[in-house]
């Protein structure tokens, strides 16, 4: 019953195609059910090998460019890196790591600032209309390949202001680049507050502005902060829009916004591995090393602030809860537009 | 006193007696304060100062914060007035705030509308005297001479340029848009295979740590990648896949291009495996998205209907979430082509050459930009450099055509929304 009911019952629904269609040409009774339903076997277990395959084939670069940076760094690991100042080609990248803490922080304060408040007029201010155009434009700005943004900020900003190599052009520069990120996760975030919040606290009889304080940032927050977290991983690591705008510096930052170059660690990576001394390619791998250290870190601190952010909030808690009744089985369906920014919890 | 707890407990929708309206002024404090409490992270809770206001009258209303000390005083005296007065003093305490809420954020939100219109404006402005100059035969091309910096400035068509120079786009083009088509057709199957296996067959923590390597993918700085590429990946590549794909391949027109001597290391197939690489993460964590968005009953009921796993898969699950696919899959195509640092190291940049087989040497647009940009400024003329923001310019209309067309294809089915760029 079941082995003859399965092939020939299909092909009435609509919505089925190919496969079981060809089936229903009328079949003998056992054997070719049981030679189909077998090459059908294999073709499903083909499909999960295949997939299984190709899983492999994202864990496998992972990991290799995992071992064999960090291998590498670690075979001449120094910590003498981390205290002292490159000499040419040589030394340490504590100019470095200050360098591009510093530039991080800069752009953080400054892209965040924007970013957050861009974030918010598209989500709670701009109508429709408006809101859609510039939204595009920050879109479209991510879009923007990051050397053509080197390049303008190296004409523009380096040599036309007469800026010279500087923080200033660096972080403007960068700035740019991170924006629609920022833009996004906050506005994202503020979608993902609930409209109750919004009309409580405006029945309550609050201003405009503190519903937007209280009652509409505040649980938004993690969001936002996931959104920065992501713009700091940015920052931290591109290079191409920094080489010619913020140059390099074998000393320490200095307090100068302008004509004054600054080290970062990108540039550690993609200078020192094209000269031929021993020294010079371990600088480079130690910089790589560095690299993927923080951007782990950055990893782990937003899933920290995601499992946080789901642990406190009541709404999520309880769905949270009734997923784990349902079991593994019930696909979390939690992922909404937010998952593109935010990791997923699981 | 009771109005304390009346305050807090009625309902949103109850009008207030005259009586007890001067607890309604504490009471929008209570409510959002614990809506913040519940829902914010740890800091915001002990930061909320009106948790203890319903039990002590005086210190809810002084804990309203926009009453301060003469709200409490009113609502000790029950006078509603008072906290009239004292709202209204703190309504002109945030009024400037309040007014300029508004017209800042909206200067906020206009910045990245501005830097796209400066970054345009600035690439064509430098562009525009060589456009002409250069022609269409940039386009279709093979040349790159800078000319003789030394010699006497030439002026044809009133464009200055150094006698001799030429400039043909056609080899970093062609570099740009062949590595990246190797790029998709690697990543386009691996990375949906690897949503596939993740959304249905993986346990959750499985899952989980598959997502964290996406992650991890995604986070690893571009030259860092293409350090790897250049020390591990071209190197394993040219000795043992390139060899075996060339020796392996029937000597037929199309295919033709993937014979010939397997290099060493950097050229195009690199390049090709690099910009996979690097966009894997943006095509399968959006296919994961969306798949876990697909309804499971329509799934489970072709599977009841004795769809194997795999039919359902390619009748109901997959034109569910195609239109999405190809959107992600273009994202990262835009992504590929913008690509420079990676590249720049794994490329070989060989400049002036169309590579004639796949794994010979090549170069992009954006791996010239950023290798010429040094040299570019010795031209005395500015001709370099302004053949320069040319080729940058085509590269952000190819990716900015890539981009909105992703975006607008996805946007027709939108349920999720595409990531922004690098999507991680």
């Amino acid at each position: 019953m079941t082995e003859d009911g399965q092939g020939p019952a299909v092909p009435k629904h609509g919505a089925v195609v190919g496969v079981a269609e060809r089936r229903s040409r009328p079949v003998g009774p056992d054997t070719v059910a049981l030679r189909s339903r077998a090459r059908r076997r294999r073709a499903d277990a083909t499909v999960w090998v295949l997939s299984s395959a190709a899983l492999l084939l994202v864990v496998v670069p992972v990991v290799w460019i995992l071992v064999s940076v960090v291998g590498k760094a670690l075979a001449h690991w120094d910590w003498r890196v981390l205290t002292t100042t490159t000499v040419g080609s040589q030394g340490g990248l504590s100019n470095a790591i200050v360098g591009s803490a510093v530039i991080v922080a800069v752009v953080l304060l400054v892209g965040g600032t924007i970013g957050v408040g861009a974030g918010v007029y598209l989500a709670e201010y701009g109508g429709p209309r408006r809101s859609s155009l510039l939204r595009g434009a920050s879109e479209v700005l991510s879009g923007v390949p990051s050397i053509v943004l080197g390049y303008v900020g190296y004409t523009a900003l380096v040599v036309a202001f007469h800026w010279g190599f500087s923080l200033a052009a660096a972080a403007i520069v960068l700035t740019i680049l991170v924006l629609p990120y920022i833009v996004k996760a906050t506005e994202i975030a503020l979608a993902q507050v609930p409209t109750s919040y919004r009309e409580g606290a405006t029945a309550l009889g609050f201003s405009s502005g503190r519903v937007l304080r209280t009652a509409v940032l505040r649980p938004a927050i993690p969001g936002i902060a996931t959104g920065l977290i992501v713009a700091v991983a940015i920052a931290l690591g591109e290079t191409a829009p920094l080489l010619y705008t913020a140059g390099w510096s074998d000393s320490m930052p200095t307090a100068h916004l302008l004509h004054a170059p600054i080290g970062y660690l990108p540039y550690a990576v993609w200078t020192f591995y094209q000269e031929p001394s021993a020294a010079a390619h371990a600088l480079s791998h130690d910089a790589a090393f560095l690299l993927i250290l923080l951007i782990v870190a950055l990893i782990v601190l937003s899933r920290v602030v995601v499992a946080r952010s789901q642990r406190y909030a009541p709404g999520r808690a309880q769905r949270h809860r009734r997923r784990r009744r349902a079991g593994p089985a019930a696909a979390p369906s939690t992922s909404g537009p937010g998952a593109s920014v935010a990791p997923r919890p699981r | 006193m009771p109005v304390a707890s009346l305050g807090t407990l009625a309902p949103l929708g109850t009008r207030p007696t005259p009586a007890t309206s001067g607890e309604q002024g504490a009471s929008p404090v209570e409510v959002p304060a614990a809506v913040v409490t519940g829902s914010g992270d740890g800091t915001s809770a002990g930061g909320a100062p009106s948790t203890g206001g319903p039990a002590v009258p005086g210190g809810g209303s002084g804990g309203a914060g926009s009453g301060g000390s003469s709200g409490g005083g009113a609502s000790g005296d029950g006078r509603s007035g008072g906290v009239g007065r004292g709202r209204r003093s703190s309504g002109r305490r945030f009024d400037l705030a309040e007014r300029w809420t508004r017209p800042v954020l909206a200067v906020c939100a206009l910045v990245p509308l501005l830097a796209l219109v400066a970054v345009v404006t600035a690439l064509l402005v430098k562009a525009w005297p060589v456009i002409a100059y250069n022609g269409f035969g940039f386009f279709t091309h093979v040349a790159w001479r800078p000319g003789s910096q030394y010699a006497q400035p030439v002026v044809t068509g009133g464009v200055a340029h150094p006698p001799g120079a030429s400039f043909g786009a056609l080899p970093l083009i062609a570099g740009t848009v062949e590595s990246s088509f190797i790029a998709l057709v690697l990543a386009v199957p691996i990375a949906i295979g690897t949503a596939l296996v993740v959304v249905e067959k993986l346990p959750p923590r499985l899952s989980g740590a598959i997502g964290l390597c996406l992650e991890v993918l995604a986070g690893v700085p571009s030259v860092v990648i293409g350090l790897w590429g250049a020390l591990a990946l071209g190197p394993f590549l040219s000795h043992h896949v390139s060899p075996f794909i060339a020796g392996h391949v029937p000597d037929v027109p199309v295919l033709r291009f993937l014979k010939g001597s397997p290099g060493y290391g950097e050229g195009l197939f690199t390049s090709g495996v690099v910009l996979a690489v690097m966009i894997l993460p943006i095509i399968a964590a959006t296919t994961r998205d969306l798949l876990r968005q697909v309804p499971r009953d329509a799934v489970d009921g072709a599977v009841a209907l004795g769809m194997t796993e795999a039919e359902a898969l390619r009748a109901v699950t997959l034109p569910w979430v195609r239109t999405g696919i190809v959107g992600a899959s273009v994202l990262g195509l835009g992504r590929a082509l913008g690509e420079t640092m990676a590249v720049a190291m794994v490329s070989g940049a060989v400049l002036g050459a169309v590579p004639h087989n796949l794994y010979q040497t090549m170069t992009t647009i954006a791996a010239t930009i950023v290798s010429q940009l040094d040299s570019a400024f010795t031209d005395a003329t500015g001709f370099f450099l302004r053949t320069l923001a040319e080729a940058g310019l085509v590269l952000v209309v190819i990716t900015l055509l890539v981009n909105v067309g992703a975006r607008m294809l996805v946007r027709r089915v939108a349920s999720t929304a595409l990531p922004v760029g690098r999507g991680i």
